[in-house]
């Protein structure tokens, strides 16, 4: 557990030369009152790619993506070190609201949580409450057409939503999510409650988004990150310097061919070969 | 375990102890028969109600329960319901216009404003307004509310009126509707919230657009929950809204006025009066069950609310 940690500096890499990039991610560290849940990250994402967070349970991969568009501020306990730069701009910086940051950096959760509202109505709430002028019909149909779930719910759009499966409520919830018109999409386990069919259409619909969307995904699922990633990123847990919890660090980040064939880590390559514990 | 035969196993080994189930049965018997109880009490108090109230409908002329012109004075024979009924819908409407706004008001910054420490301050203060006896609040009705606060709105001095009895049952009545009304923000999931603020809403958005809507029969409920309780509320009433021996038909709430509970109070204190007229002591009974139907009423409707809240998520 001394092993020293590695920085990637991503622009090195070719994937990453052409690409403008989203954030750049300089000694974060996060806290939860006195315990520091993870610490000094550093890396780089890029634009118009998926970014998968991987990495064993409690390694503080939910903790960090918070922070990229500061839902962590919803947590009275959270506090926040080091620099997290939004396309230059400091997200922490004492005058940004994190109101604004969050229209542009949009979010998708472990558990599909659609309002107890309509399907219509769930799409347009984002786009009614940052004043949206133009046609909603025209703008639910386009998001409900992004998130691949138009020819099911065109019908029902004056329905519940809450009567819609799971994976067809995740759809929704990415559809309401892309119906602000983000520039970054956050997903947190996006899958984990779904099955496998589900599953592969979020995959194939996050395809279809990185041409527009920055797309950061956490998942447990190494298949997943392995098929649908660009870039992904290896966190893991040490044991921090009171010895008595445990801290999240970022191990290795790399192209995700790279990480999956050849780490340069050796606690990367037992994770993802099944190694690890 | 270490044999390889199986082990045997007989009848009487799973049987069970014959003392645990004795006692067992006992317990059991022990509940049901204070859940029985509690129904034959409530359905005796039903009985004795629809009993005493027959007896009033046969011995009196039933034109004489709808006559706004006689107003209500039992030992007259004159027995207008119209007049007690609007009594208690005018303090039930002016204690919800009170109990409303703060209720809600508090049950709103309770459960989504208040940081944790202010909240764990507040609760018991609630409480503790909870727990005023009514009898007190009758007396700051009078004392208090009539002069500086009727006195001010009805710009007419006043001593007995509707108006400050209406006000003191609306303070008597916050703390339930504020708790109920809480408790249903706050079984709103915390995942809706997120999602909302995940979208870039502000706080105000997320609980007007969001939390409050998903918490709406909850909220509904809790107001019916208040009205009903407004509508029993006897000590206020008869004691702030004055017209003890009986009153004419009034909507004026500058004035007094008489509500059923304070109806059926002041036929029954003072025994020696009770006995006037032929049935004005049934009388009694009979606004005792109108009153229950109101309630029984008002209680199934708000229990049907609370339900699909539950159902919901
Ligand atoms: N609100 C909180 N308050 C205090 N500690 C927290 C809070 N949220 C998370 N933690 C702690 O921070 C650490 C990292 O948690 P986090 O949820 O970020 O892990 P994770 O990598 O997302 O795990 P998983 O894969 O199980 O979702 C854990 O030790 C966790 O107990
Ligand atoms: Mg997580």
């Amino acid at each position: 557990m001394t092993q020293p940690e590695i920085h990637v500096d991503v622009s090195r890499h070719e994937g990453f030369a052409s690409r403008e990039l989203v954030f750049e991610i300089k000694d974060l560290s996060v806290f939860y009152g006195p315990f520091k849940a993870v610490r000094d990250i550093t890396l780089d994402i890029g634009k118009s790619a998926i970014t998968a967070l991987i990495g064993p349970s409690g390694c503080g991969k939910t903790t960090f993506i918070r922070c990229l568009n500061r839902m962590n501020d919803l947590i009275e306990t959270a506090r926040v070190e080091g620099e997290i730069k939004y396309h230059g701009v400091n997200l922490y910086d004492k005058k940004v609201d994190a109101v604004e940051v969050r229209r542009r950096i949009g979010m998708v959760f472990q558990k599909p949580n659609p309002f107890p509202k309509s399907i219509y109505d769930n799409v347009a709430f984002g786009p009614k409450i940052s004043g949206f002028k133009g046609n909603m019909d025209e703008l639910v149909e386009q998001s409900l057409q992004k998130a691949a779930l138009w020819d099911e719910v065109k019908d029902r759009l004056k329905e519940s939503a809450m009567g819609l499966s799971g994976g067809q409520q995740q759809r929704l919830c990415i559809a309401r999510c892309v119906a602000v018109q983000p520039d970054v999409i956050l997903m947190d386990e996006p899958c984990s409650a779904l099955d496998p069919i589900a599953t592969g259409r979020i995959e194939d619909l996050m395809q279809d988004l990185k041409e527009e969307y920055s797309i950061v995904i956490v998942t447990h699922n190494m298949q997943q990150a392995a098929r649908v990633s660009d870039m992904t990123a290896f966190f893991t847990a040490e044991v921090n310097e009171q010895q008595d919890r445990r801290t999240g660090v970022l191990v290795e980040y790399d192209k995700t061919e790279n990480i999956f064939q050849t780490p340069t880590d050796e606690r990367t390559e037992n994770y993802v070969t099944g190694r690890f514990g | 375990m270490s044999q390889a035969s199986p082990r045997e196993v007989s009848l009487q080994d799973l049987q069970g102890s014959p003392k645990r189930i004795r006692r067992e049965r006992a317990f059991r018997g022990l509940f049901f028969g204070a859940a029985f109880f509690s129904i034959v009490i409530s359905a005796a108090i039903v009985f004795s109600l629809f009993g005493e109230a027959l007896t009033f409908l046969r011995n009196v002329d039933l034109s004489a329960l709808i006559d706004v012109e006689g107003g209500w004075f039992p030992r007259r024979g004159r027995f207008d319901v119209i007049t007690i009924i609007t009594g208690t819908v005018l303090v039930s409407l002016i204690a919800m216009v009170v109990a409303a706004p703060l209720g809600l008001g508090a049950a709103l910054y309770l459960s989504e404003y208040a940081r944790p420490r202010v909240r764990r301050a507040l609760k018991p203060i609630l409480e503790v307004l909870a727990s005023i006896p009514s009898v007190v609040l009758g007396y700051f009705a009078l004392a208090w509310l009539s002069p500086n606060i009727m006195q001010a709105l009805c710009s007419q001095p006043t001593s007995f009126s509707l108006g400050a009895a209406g006000i003191a049952v609306g303070i008597l009545i916050t703390p339930l509707v504020a708790s109920v009304a809480e408790d249903s923000f706050r079984s709103v999931p915390m995942a809706l919230r997120e999602a909302s603020y995940g979208m870039g809403a502000r706080k105000r958005s997320t609980v007007t657009s969001i939390v409050f809507p998903a918490a709406v029969s909850g909220v509904v409920a809790s107001l019916i929950l208040g009205f009903s309780r407004a509508i029993g509320e006897t000590m206020v009433v008869a004691i702030a809204a004055g017209a003890t021996g009986g009153s004419l038909f009034t909507v004026d709430t500058c004035g007094p006025g008489q509500t059923m509970t304070a109806a059926m109070t002041s036929l029954a204190i003072g025994s020696d009066q009770v006995r006037g007229q032929e049935g004005t002591f049934e009388s009694l009974f009979f606004v005792g069950l109108v009153l229950f139907f109101m309630t029984l009423a008002l209680n199934l409707l708000s229990e049907r609310f609370v339900r699909r809240v539950r159902l919901r998520y």
